[in-house]
C-alpha cells in the first residue's frame, strides 16, 4: 500500500498534534464537543469500510451505534459501575453480531434493495427499543455509572473526567484509523476493495463473495457499534433516538461530505458536519432547512467531498483514477 | 481415451420460452483444445456461461472430475478448477494489471481471513500473479493502472487473470477478439502451450487461428450441436459449410 | 372477541393497505420507471396532510381542498422534477438518497416555519362523518369505508392505465431505457416529468385522505416513507400489483399486530419482511 502523500501526512499530522494539545487551552464545552466529533468519526470510518470501501450503501447503521449504546446500559449494573473491560468488548461483540444476523438478511438484496432493506432492519431495531420495555421505551435509559477502567484495584482513568474521557476516545479514533489502514492492506481488505470495484468477477475468480461482505458488514457493525459505547458512556443517557434513520442518514453525510473511500475523509467529514451543525443552530432555529440546503448543495456540486477537494488541490485538476484514491488510506 | 476433466450432457438453458443452449453434450480433456464454433446467436457464449456457473441450468448435467457440479455457485466451481475469460472484458479498471492478477492469484489462499498480514507480502500469490503476467504478454507492464492499458492489453489482462487462478480447465470466451495481429499470434502460441497441460475450449471467431490450434472442434448453430469432431472432418461438413454459407448470405442482404 | 370486532379490523386493515399502497405505489413507479428512489416521497404524504388541513380551513370544504391540494402536489411535482430531480437520473443511488434526504429536512422545516409544530385535527365532511352499527355497541365509521373505496377505484384506474395505455405498455415492459423509447417516437422528458408528478400527487392525495382519520402531525411523512419501502421490498420493484398485495399484507400485519401483541406490532411488519426476503430476495413480484 502507498504511504500517504506528503503534504496529506503533514496536514494529518498537524490536525493530530492540534487535536492532542486541544484540551489544554479550551473550555469543557468545547472538549465535548471535540470529543463527540471523534465519537462520531469513528462512526463515519466504520461505515465508509461499508460504502467506500466493500460498494455496500447501507442506510441503517445507526443500528449498529445504537445497540451497543443500549447494550453498556443494559449490562451495567444499576446501582454501581461496571468494568470497562468488560463493558467495552462485549457491547462491540453484541452490536457485531446483530450485524452478522441482519447481515445474512439484508446481503442477499442488491443495489436499491440493500438501501431499503437496511433502513428497514434498522427501523425494527428502533422500535424493538421504542415499543417495547427493553430499556425504558421512547423515554429511553440512564446510565448511571461510567464504566471504569481499573487494574489491579488501582484506576488507570476515569471516563467522567472531560479530559481523561478526551484522551480515551481520541486514543480509540487512532485506534480504529490504524486498524482500518491495517484491514484494507490485509487479503481480507484487499478483496473488499475488489467486491466494489467488480463483484461479478471476483465472484468468477472463486471468491466466496458473499461471504466477504458479510465480514465486512459485521466489522463495520462492530466498530459503529464502539462508536455508539463511547456516545453512551459521554451522555449517560439512550434514548431511541440515537438508532432512528436520521442518524444513519447523518453518519452517510458525513462520509459524503469526506469523501468516501479514504479514512481521513469520514474523520474530515465528521468535523464539518457536527461544526455545521453547531453553527447553523446556533443562528436559528430552523437550522434543519440550512442543513437540508447544503445537503442538495454538496451533492449537487460537490460529489466527491472535502476529499476530492484534497486531490484538486494536489493534481491541480488532473483527474486521477479510482485506486490511487483508494490505496492511501 | 482419457476420461473427460469437464463435460456436459444434454445441457440446457431456456431465456423465457426461448432455448438458447439447447440438449449440449460436450466433453473437455486434458491435454487438448477444443474450439467452439458458431454464427452469433448460436448459444457459445451461454454454454461457456452454463459450464462455469454464471447461469444457472434449466436441464441437463455438468460434471467435473466425474463430480456433479450442476448445482454448485460459480465461486465452488472457480476453486475447483474450472477457470474462465470473458468476451466483454471484465477486469477491475481502477487497479494495475498487477493488482487484478494478484487479487485472482489471491482467491486460492488458504488464509483469506487473515486481517493481520499484509497481502503484499504473501510471496506465493505475488509470484503466481507475476508468472501470469509474464504467460500472457504482459510482463513489465504490471504497475499500469488496468482502464489505461491498450484495449489488445487489456484482452492479455483478462487472460493473465484466469491464469492466476491456476485452473485446470480454462474457458475462453473469444480471447482473440479486439487483438492485434502480433499479440493474436503469441495468444495462439501461448494456448497451444497451456493446451499441454490444461483442458481448453475456445470460443472464436477467427476461423484461420481455430484450425491452426483446434484438437476438436465443435459447431454450434440455434444452440444445439450441429457437428462436432476433428478440425478435418469439421472442414469437410456439408450442414457446416451450409450454416456459415447461409450466414453469409444474410450478411450480405 | 366477537366477529364484529374481527370485521372492524379487517376494514381497518383493508382501509389502511389501501392507504399504503396509494404511497407506496407512487414510490414504486418512480424507481421501476426512472431508476430514481426518492426518501422525499414521504414528505409529499406530509405535504397533502398539511394542504387538507390549511386549504380545508381556508375553504371549509374538504373536497374543494383535496382538489386544490392535488393541482398544488402535480405541480409542485413538475417544479422539482425540473429543478432537482432531472439532474439525478444518471447520478448513483446513494447520490440520490443523500439528495432527497436534504429535501426531507427541507420540507420538515418548511411545515414548522409555515404551520407549526403542533398537532392538528381535520373534520370529517358531514355527509360523511357517521357511523354504520353493527352490534349494539360496535360500530364502523363510514369515512374510513369511503377512503377505502376511493382507494379502490385509483388502484382500478391504475389497473386500467397500465393495462391499456402506451406508457402503461412502457412501464409494464420495464422500459427504463431512454434511447429505446426515445426511438419509440416518446418524448421521454415529458413522461418522467409527468410520472414523476402523478406519484408525488398520489402520495400527497393519501396524505389529504388520511388527515381526518390519522390528524395531522409533525414527521407523519417519515413513517409512511419507511413502510413504503417494505411494501416495495416485499411487493418487487416496480410492480404495481405487488405493491397493492404486499401494502394489503403489511396493512393486516399491523392492524392485528397491534391487536394482539401490541408491545411488537411495530416489529411485525418488519419480520414479516424479514421472512420474505428470506423466501423471495427479489420481493413477490418481481419480473424475471
Amino acid at each position: 500500500m502507498t504511504p500517504l502523500p506528503k503534504t496529506l501526512q503533514a496536514t494529518f499530522l498537524a490536525s493530530a498534534l492540534a487535536i492532542a494539545l486541544f484540551p489544554l487551552a479550551n473550555s469543557p464545552f468545547y472538549i465535548e464537543l471535540v470529543t463527540k466529533i471523534m465519537i462520531m468519526a469513528i462512526f463515519a470510518m466504520s461505515l465508509d469500510l461499508l460504502v467506500g470501501y466493500t460498494g455496500l450503501v447501507s442506510f441503517g447503521h445507526a443500528a449498529y451505534f445504537g445497540i451497543a449504546a443500549y447494550a453498556v446500559v443494559l449490562i451495567s449494573p444499576k446501582y454501581e459501575a461496571a468494568s470497562l473491560w468488560l463493558t467495552l468488548p462485549a457491547s462491540v461483540l453484541i452490536a457485531a453480531a446483530s450485524a452478522f444476523v441482519i447481515g445474512l438478511f439484508v446481503l442477499r438484496t442488491k443495489g436499491i434493495y440493500f438501501i431499503m432493506v437496511t433502513l428497514a432492519f434498522a427501523q425494527m431495531v428502533y422500535f424493538l427499543f421504542h415499543d417495547t420495555g427493553l430499556g425504558g421505551g421512547s423515554d429511553g435509559t440512564y446510565l448511571n455509572f461510567k464504566p471504569e477502567a481499573k487494574l489491579a484495584g488501582y484506576t488507570l482513568f476515569d471516563l467522567g473526567n472531560t479530559r481523561h474521557f478526551y484522551y480515551f476516545v481520541f486514543a480509540l479514533m487512532l485506534l480504529v484509523y490504524l486498524f482500518l489502514r491495517r484491514l484494507l492492506q490485509s487479503p481480507l481488505g484487499r478483496a473488499f476493495i475488489g467486491i466494489k470495484v467488480n463483484e461479478h468477477r471476483m465472484w468468477s475468480l472463486g471468491y466466496p463473495v458473499l461471504r466477504y461482505k458479510l465480514a465486512s458488514f459485521t466489522i463495520a457493525g462492530g466498530l459503529g457499534g464502539l462508536a455508539g459505547y463511547l456516545a453512551a458512556c459521554q451522555f449517560g443517557f439512550v434514548n431511541p433516538e440515537i438508532l432512528s434513520w436520521h442518524q444513519s442518514g447523518n453518519v452517510l453525510l458525513m462520509v459524503i461530505l469526506g469523501g468516501m473511500g479514504t479514512l481521513y475523509g469520514p474523520i474530515a467529514g465528521a468535523f464539518a458536519f457536527v461544526m455545521m451543525q453547531e453553527y447553523f443552530s446556533a443562528l436559528t432555529k430552523h437550522w434543519q432547512l440550512l442543513m437540508g440546503g447544503l445537503i442538495v448543495l454538496v451533492v449537487l456540486f460537490f460529489p466527491g467531498g472535502l476529499a476530492s477537494l484534497a486531490d484538486r488541490f494536489k493534481t491541480r485538476g488532473v483527474k486521477k483514477p479510482v485506486v490511487a484514491e483508494a490505496k492511501h488510506g | 481415451m482419457a476420461e473427460a476433466l469437464l463435460s456436459a450432457a444434454g445441457a440446457t438453458r431456456h431465456f423465457g420460452g426461448l432455448a438458447a443452449v439447447n440438449n449440449v453434450s460436450i466433453e473437455l480433456q486434458r491435454g487438448q483444445l477444443h474450439a467452439v464454433l458458431g454464427p452469433n446467436g448460436a448459444g457459445k457464449s451461454t454454454l461457456i456461461n452454463l459450464l462455469s456457473g454464471d447461469l444457472p441450468l434449466s436441464a441437463g448435467t455438468i460434471r467435473y472430475k466425474g463430480r456433479d457440479i450442476s448445482a454448485l455457485s460459480m465461486d465452488r466451481r472457480s476453486r475447483m478448477g474450472v477457470g474462465r475469460s470473458y468476451q466483454k472484458t471484465n477486469i477491475f479498471p481502477s487497479f494495475t494489471a498487477f493488482e487484478n492478477c494478484r487479487l485472482a492469484a489471491q482467491s486460492r489462499d488458504a488464509r483469506p481471513f487473515n486481517i493481520f498480514a499484509n497481502a503484499l507480502h504473501n510471496r506465493a500469490v505475488s509470484a503466481a500473479a507475476e508468472r501470469a503476467l509474464e504467460q500472457a504478454g504482459l510482463a513489465g507492464r504490471g504497475e499500469i493502472v488496468a482502464a489505461t492499458l491498450s484495449h489488445g492489453e487489456q484482452r492479455q489482462l483478462e487472460i493473465a487473470m484466469v491464469l492466476a487462478t491456476d485452473p485446470d480447465v480454462l474457458l475462453l470466451d473469444e480471447p482473440l477478439a479486439g487483438m492485434g495481429a502480433e499479440e493474436s499470434a503469441r495468444m495462439v502460441e501461448l494456448l497451444r502451450k497451456l493446451a499441454a497441460d490444461h483442458a481448453v475450449m475456445l470460443v472464436e471467431h477467427d476461423m484461420d487461428a481455430v484450425f491452426a490450434v483446434a484438437d476438436r472442434i465443435t459447431v454450434m448453430a440455434n444452440g444445439q450441436v450441429l457437428e462436432s469432431g476433428l478440425p478435418e472432418q469439421i472442414r469437410a461438413s456439408a450442414a457446416v459449410k451450409q450454416v456459415y454459407l447461409g450466414e453469409d448470405e444474410e450478411r450480405h442482404v | 372477541m366477537d366477529a364484529s370486532v374481527y370485521l372492524i379490523q379487517i376494514l381497518n386493515s383493508i382501509q389502511y393497505g389501501l392507504l399504503l399502497f396509494l404511497v407506496a405505489s407512487g414510490l414504486t413507479l418512480i424507481f421501476g420507471i426512472m431508476g430514481i428512489i426518492n426518501l422525499a416521497h414521504g414528505s409529499f404524504y406530509m405535504i397533502g396532510a398539511y394542504m387538507a388541513f390549511s386549504l380545508s380551513a381556508l375553504t371549509g370544504n374538504l373536497f374543494l381542498a383535496i382538489l386544490l391540494g392535488i393541482i398544488l402536489s402535480v405541480i409542485l411535482g413538475i417544479v422539482l422534477e425540473w429543478l432537482l430531480f432531472s439532474r439525478l437520473y444518471r447520478r448513483e443511488h446513494l447520490e440520490q438518497v443523500l439528495l432527497t434526504f436534504g429535501l426531507i429536512l427541507i420540507f420538515e422545516e418548511l411545515r414548522s416555519i409555515i404551520a407549526g409544530d403542533d398537532v392538528h385535527g381535520v373534520p370529517i365532511p358531514a355527509f360523511l362523518n357517521y357511523s354504520i352499527p353493527l352490534t349494539e355497541n360496535q360500530s364502523y365509521p363510514v369515512y374510513r369505508l369511503f377512503i377505502s373505496g376511493v382507494c379502490l377505484l385509483i388502484a382500478g384506474a391504475m389497473y386500467l392505465f397500465i393495462q391499456r395505455t402506451r406508457l402503461g405498455m412502457m412501464i409494464r415492459a420495464g422500459n427504463t431505457n431512454r434511447e429505446m423509447a426515445q426511438s419509440l417516437g416518446v418524448n421521454i422528458n415529458l413522461i418522467y416529468r409527468l410520472v414523476f408528478a402523478l406519484g408525488m400527487a398520489l402520495a400527497a392525495f393519501a396524505g389529504m385522505l388520511a388527515a381526518p382519520v390519522s390528524s395531522v402531525f409533525p414527521g407523519m411523512g417519515n413513517q409512511v416513507l419507511i413502510l413504503s419501502f417494505v411494501v416495495v421490498v416485499i411487493g418487487g420493484i416496480g410492480s404495481v400489483w405487488g405493491a397493492l398485495v404486499a401494502a394489503l399484507l403489511i396493512g393486516f400485519a399491523d392492524t392485528f399486530g397491534k391487536v394482539f401483541v401490541p408491545d411488537y406490532a411495530g416489529i411485525a411488519v418488519y419480520l414479516l419482511m424479514a421472512a420474505i426476503l428470506l423466501w423471495r430476495p427479489e420481493g413477490l413480484f418481481r419480473r424475471a
